[in-house]
Parts: structure tokens; sequence; C-alpha cells
């Protein structure tokens, strides 16, 4: 019988370039409070956050990736004709096709790459680390570019006291490539479909084109439920993750939450017990929730503030609307 | 357990969880209005009081408990 030849596999896949783009405009809780009758110390005890960035209308989806793939490609020292493919997480392309990442593998010069959207909210990027981990473990594709890209504005209404102080735009991505060690944990990633009505939108687009004068199919998101739902599921999923890998909480350099609330973060995070010298990521102080975005921006700025170094272990965790979870274990680059 | 020890064991929780006086806690109080509790530090008084009574609120009736004392008859009838 014969076989297929020159199929090799690497013995482990790492990250090995992050890359960002946070929206010019930074808004402030003053600038949104009177829209919904509230303060900037109401806002900042529900949520621990002080701004947010908003895009401007030049900052779209694909214009954002954009940038962070290219920031990436440049911390990994990897050329983009290098990459065999590239996967955009984002709940926020304004079109229901074409899909976004062609685009964007084509504006970066990765004209060897096949390119696709995928579609898991809060937890798309670290669905999409997953899968690029799994794409360079396969063999199939040597490099991988995974990015978040968000504009969460055009899908939140201003006026909406559940949403609208949490919610903001950004991009954020990661290159993934062979390594002779395992740098990318396997995910411990999950759904919950029974839930999917507690972070949904307001209608779907049938209802509102058949509607004479409704306002557009808005985010809408039941706060308490999700907030008991992410304090208590999420802290078995991070032991989970962390078993699975092989580490204790004591092994990691930092704890890399989605940036959904800093409340959340703080309730995890004491959970856990984690010692003093995990850096806890909390850059959603200053972006705001971005949904697909938030790991990688928060890890960003980890590195950047030197919180973190190259080979620290890091505890990444995305959860959100489907209701959809996962978490994973990388080295960071 | 009296209504008492059910209001002192509540000064308690929302003490340690959201940071309330436990001298200003009875039952009369409003835990948003009076007690400042809002609607996320709500959950966490929940879930103590859930372990302390051993007793399940369900999302629908926390709604119901505007002041302390609703909690203290909610807890008396379910436990």
């Amino acid at each position: 019988m014969k076989e297929i030849k020159n199929m090799s596999r690497p013995k482990g896949s790492r990250v090995s370039g992050i890359g960002v783009y946070r929206p010019k405009r930074k808004v402030s809780n003053e600038e949104i409070a009177p829209l919904i009758d509230s303060s900037d110390k109401w806002i900042r005890e529900r949520s621990g956050i002080i701004q947010r960035r908003y895009a401007s209308d030049k900052e779209t989806v694909s214009a954002m990736a954009i940038a962070a793939c290219e920031e990436a490609l440049k911390d990994s020292k990897i050329s983009s004709i290098d990459i065999d493919l590239v996967i955009l997480a984002t709940a926020t392309n304004p079109a229901q096709l074409p899909n976004l990442a062609m685009e964007i593998a084509t504006k970066i010069g990765a004209t060897n790459a096949g390119a696709y959207d995928i579609g898991a909210a809060c937890s798309g990027f670290s669905y999409g680390l997953s899968i690029a981990s799994q794409a360079v473990l396969s063999g199939e594709c040597k490099n991988v570019l995974v990015v978040g890209s968000e504009r969460m504005t055009d899908f939140v209404s201003e006026k909406d006291r559940g949403t609208a102080f949490l919610f903001a735009d950004g991009a954020g991505a990661f290159v993934v490539s062979p390594s002779e060690k395992t740098e990318i944990s396997a995910p411990t990633w999950g759904a919950d479909g029974n839930l999917n009505d507690w972070i949904c939108m307001t209608k779907d687009w049938p209802t509102y084109m058949n509607e004479k004068d409704g306002d557009f199919p808005a985010l809408k998101m039941e706060g308490q439920k999700v907030f008991r739902w992410a304090i208590t599921e999420m802290v078995g999923i991070a032991h989970k993750t962390l078993e699975k890998a092989g580490i204790g909480v004591e092994d990691l350099g930092a704890f890399v939450p989605h940036q959904a609330n800093q409340r959340i973060t703080d309730h995890i995070a004491k959970s856990l017990n984690l010692p003093p010298h995990v850096a806890i990521a909390r850059d959603g102080v200053n972006m705001g929730n971005t949904s697909a975005a938030t790991i990688p921006l928060a890890l960003d700025t980890l590195r950047r503030n030197g919180e973190v170094k190259s080979g620290d272990l890091a505890l990444l965790m995305g959860f959100g609307a489907g209701l959809a979870y996962s978490g994973q274990v990388i080295v960071v680059p | 357990m009296t209504d008492e020890q059910i209001v002192s064991d509540l000064a308690v929780i929302l003490n340690e969880v959201a940071g309330v006086d436990q001298s200003k806690v009875s039952a009369a109080k409003s835990f948003l209005d009076d007690l400042e509790v809002d609607s996320l530090s709500m959950v966490e008084v929940v879930m103590a009081a859930e372990d302390k009574f051993g007793v399940k609120i369900p999302d629908e009736e926390v709604k119901n408990l505007r002041t302390v004392g609703d909690a203290v008859a909610f807890i008396k009838k379910a436990s």
C-alpha cells in the first residue's frame, strides 16, 4: 500500500509573538454615565472599569485585526508569507459575509494562508488559540495567526444600564509556531447551550426587519446570573486546566482571565488562592470588555509592564456568551 | 432559628461580603437603598446565605428580597 510522505509533526506548539491594537479614543466613565443615569463611582464599584476605548469609523474590525497581526508578526520575527492559517475570532463582523479573515490575511501579506472566522464570543480567542495549536501540532500548518477583534460598541445600546459601561473595542493576536516542547496546553473547554439566553441579542435580524420602527438588535445580558456562573464554574475549570497541564497555581507566573468584569477576576483569583508572585491581568480597568480581544490585550499589558517575563507560565481563561468557556496554559513568549 | 439569629447571621455575611457595618443591619433595612449592597454583591450575599442556612434561593426569588426582613422570611420558609 502506498502512503503519503513528507508529513512531519512537531513535538509541541508555542506562542511565538503577541500583538495588539488599542483604538485611539479613550472614553471615561463620566462620558458614559449620563446616558445610563449613573456615575463614575457606580461604574467603578460594579466593574472596576475606569475607562475604555471606542473605535472610530476607520478602526474597523479588519483594520484593528490587521494592526494587531502585524505587531504579532514583528514580535515573533516570522514573515507573513510563512503563515499557513489566519483565524479571526469575532462576534462583531458587521456583515453576514464575507468573513473577515481573508481580507486580513491578504492585507498582511499572508498569501500562503488559509483563512476563516470563528464565533465563540468572549471565549473566541481561547477557542481560536486551541485550534491554532492543534493545526500546528498536526503538522498541517507551520505558523498560524489567531486574532480576536471586536467593535462591541456597534452592538451595544449606549442606554442599556446592564451593558453600556462594560463593553468596548480593540484587537489582539498571537502567532502560534512549532516547538520542541509543549508550550500550549490542551484546552479545558465546554459549552452550556441551556444558558444561551443569559447573554444574547434583544432580537434577530428578520424580527428587526419586520418591525416598522424598532430598535436595532443589541446585546443584552443577565448580569447577576452570569456573575454567579462565572465566579463558581470558572474556578473548577481553572483547576481542571492546571491539572491537565500537570502544574499547580504555584507554577504560574500570570493569571489572564477574560476581562469581563474586575469583580469576576477578583473572585476567581481569590478562590484559586493564587500565590502573591502570580501577576493578575487587570487590563479591563483601562480597556473595558472587548470580548474576544481581552486575553491578548491583557497579556500584552502584563508583558509591557514587566509583570510577566518570557518563559513564565500563564493561565488563560475565556468565558461568555453561549455560554462557552475555554482555558489553557501557555508559556509566555 | 429565631428571626434575630437569622438577622445576626445575615449581618455577619453582609459585613464579610459587602463591608456593611453589622450594627446597621436590621429587618427593616433595604439591601440596596439603606445598606448599599449592589446587584453583584447581592449575588455574593445570596451564595453565602445559601451555604450558611442550607437553603436554595432561586434567581427569580432574589429580586423579591428587597429588605433584610424579606430575606429572613424566605430563609425561614425554605429551611
